[in-house]
């Protein structure tokens, strides 16, 4: 069973546990990885990994403005705005 | 006017004036009042616009202009964006979002005319296989209330089903189209990954996601499939594959194929369990319909999910990452730091099964479990892939149950996350190849609609439709309906 770490897990992922989630979570979490773990018993030797389905690239459109900026549209449902700014708790004292 | 007319029928009704689109969208607005409290399919009802959208939709109709969907009323899951009216993902996170844009699939088919009535149920953030994750509640399977109505597309599937809407939107990225499709004894179709645009459509896994239509039949389908499809400078993952039987069939009805040869994987075929008859039937039809049936081999299917899991999971991990409280969606009260501001937003606002992904996939792309997780996880992809490649040298088709067994009863799966991921075993592959993929009824046990899927090659959906066309020629299991009413 594998050694997972799901403060360390929830602190990257942003996300706070209360003492009886980082029980279940901790549980589901070992449960999944067994079974995932089922992957290391298939040879992937010499295969080269599919990130797309059709192992497609990006494509690049040219440099040009193509969009409007509607501010007041997009930030009607912001949680708390000032000056066309978010507002978020004093980062810097 | 009948809740059961197919979407053809409803087409061709409006064509020759039998009916208008305000008679038509009213009756399905009653039939959702008279039925939503029970089935619980549908999260927003857009009573006024869907008149309005119908009005206009009969004034063009009467001057003489109006694609074939003019008029017809679709519902869409809610993980389309569509301006001006909510689109919540299922979630607590997204309860109150109103996008300030339309989904490039809802755009066309607003264009096309199509009327819609309101946005469906599902799991959160299209995670789950019962749509017992939302968080405006499940959604109930018209065939038996206790039961669930499948995930993640729950709400567009049993819509469907019930004569609440004449076709729905879902999406597709590990069965969630298929899956509720089979369950509820309707057609689904994913189509192959960048057919359809995902611009407007909220990521999940952004490698897997697909639109895709849920609707009676797959005539009824191809009605639908040619206005959605097609490459978006939006979605830089729309594929620009030309198209001509697309094209073709924006006007014209779906044509049932005539021959054509099927594969039925061994790994599949030789441990049926409940769906062994079904399948077996499906193999009679299919041979006295034309259809040459031969065996293959996905030698690497067994792997299915849990490379699944380790993608879908890394890839939702990063794609739910913008949901900080900061700009939209859910904030916590009186944050007393940025971190906290983070953290409470996301952990108030996300379901336990959001965040178990989350975290398997904050773990699979961790230092040090990269390699053995996510990297493996795409070798085993490509190798899965291939095993259909090889298998669409000797066949057009492949078939293949949609689920393992008729749809649980709910509570059944809830506290047992691997049991429920076991739910999309027949499913997943498709997806991790971006194959088009079609769940189409097919039997019944117990009582309890049963479907089968037919995958095809990378832009064959013309082949699938057309066969699964062909089998429902010669079949009825499409047409039933919970009470017994045709």
């Amino acid at each position: 069973m594998s050694d997972i770490n799901i403060q360390h897990l929830a602190n990257l992922a942003q996300l706070a546990l209360s003492p009886a989630e980082v029980e279940t979570v901790t549980a589901d979490l070992n449960r999944i990885i067994a079974m995932v773990d089922q992957m290391q018993a298939m040879d992937t030797s010499g295969v080269a990994p599919l990130a797309h389905p059709l192992d497609a690239r990006q494509r690049l459109r040219p440099d040009e403005i193509t969009e409007v900026i509607d501010r007041e549209l997009y930030q009607a449902g912001a949680p708390s705005t000032e000056d066309g700014l978010y507002l978020v708790p004093r980062v810097v004292e | 006017m009948d809740s059961n007319a197919s979407l053809s029928e409803l087409i061709r009704g409006l064509q020759a004036a039998e009916f208008s689109s305000v008679e038509l969208t009213r009756d399905y607005l009653q039939r959702i009042s008279r039925a939503n409290g029970d089935l619980n399919a549908f999260i927003t009802v857009c009573e006024e616009s869907a008149l309005a959208q119908a009005e206009r939709a009969d004034q063009k109709r009467a001057a003489g202009a109006g694609t074939a969907l003019c008029g017809i009323p679709m519902a869409y899951k809610d993980i389309f964006c569509t301006k001006g009216e909510k689109t919540t993902c299922g979630s607590k996170m997204l309860a109150d979002f109103v996008a300030p844009y339309d989904a490039t699939a809802v755009a066309h088919l607003k264009s096309a005319g199509v009327v819609m009535l309101g946005k469906t149920n599902m799991d959160e953030f299209a995670m789950g296989s019962s749509n017992e994750n939302s968080f405006f509640g499940a959604v109930a399977n018209p065939w038996d209330h206790d039961r669930v109505a499948g995930g993640s597309s729950g709400g567009s599937a049993c819509a469907v089903t019930a004569g609440l809407a004449a076709a729905t939107l879902g999406t597709d990225t590990g069965g969630s189209i298929r899956q509720p499709a089979a369950f509820c004894g309707v057609s689904g179709l994913k189509p192959t990954y960048g057919r359809i645009s995902r611009y407007g459509m909220v990521a999940f896994a952004s490698s897997l996601d697909q639109a895709g239509i849920f609707a009676a039949s797959a005539a009824d389908i191809a009605r639908v499939l040619p206005f959605i499809a097609g490459v978006d400078p939006k979605d830089s993952t729309s594929s620009d594959h030309e198209d001509g039987w697309l094209n073709l069939h924006r006007d014209q009805a779906l044509q049932p194929a005539g021959s054509g040869r099927i594969g039925l994987p061994r790994e599949y075929f030789r441990d049926l369990g409940v769906t062994d008859a079904t399948l077996q039937a499906t193999c009679r039809t299919l041979e006295a319909a034309g259809f040459t049936l031969r065996d293959v081999s996905l030698p690497h299917v067994d792997a299915a999910i849990p490379c699944y899991y380790i993608i879908a999971g890394a890839e939702a991990s990063t794609n739910l990452s913008r949901y900080d409280g900061v700009r939209y969606g859910y904030r916590c009260e009186n944050p007393q730091s940025l971190e906290d501001l983070y953290r409470r937003s996301r952990s108030e606002g996300f379901g336990t099964e959001v965040k178990r992904r989350i975290l398997t996939g904050t773990y699979a792309l961790s230092v040090g479990y990269y390699d053995a997780y996510y990297l493996k996880a795409q070798k085993i992809r490509r190798l899965i892939q291939q095993d259909f490649l090889t298998a669409f040298n000797d066949v057009d088709l492949i078939l293949a149950p949609t689920t393992p067994d008729v749809a649980f009863r709910r509570g059944d799966l809830l506290d047992d996350p691997v049991a429920m991921y076991q739910q999309d075993i027949y499913t997943i592959p498709a997806s991790l190849a971006g194959l088009p993929a079609i769940s189409i009824p097919a039997g019944e046990h117990q009582g309890l609609p049963l479907g089968v899927q037919l995958i095809g090659p990378h832009f064959a959906e013309s082949t699938l439709l057309e066969t699964a066309a062909a089998f429902q020629r010669e079949t009825d299991w499409h047409r039933r309906r919970p009470g017994g009413t045709d």
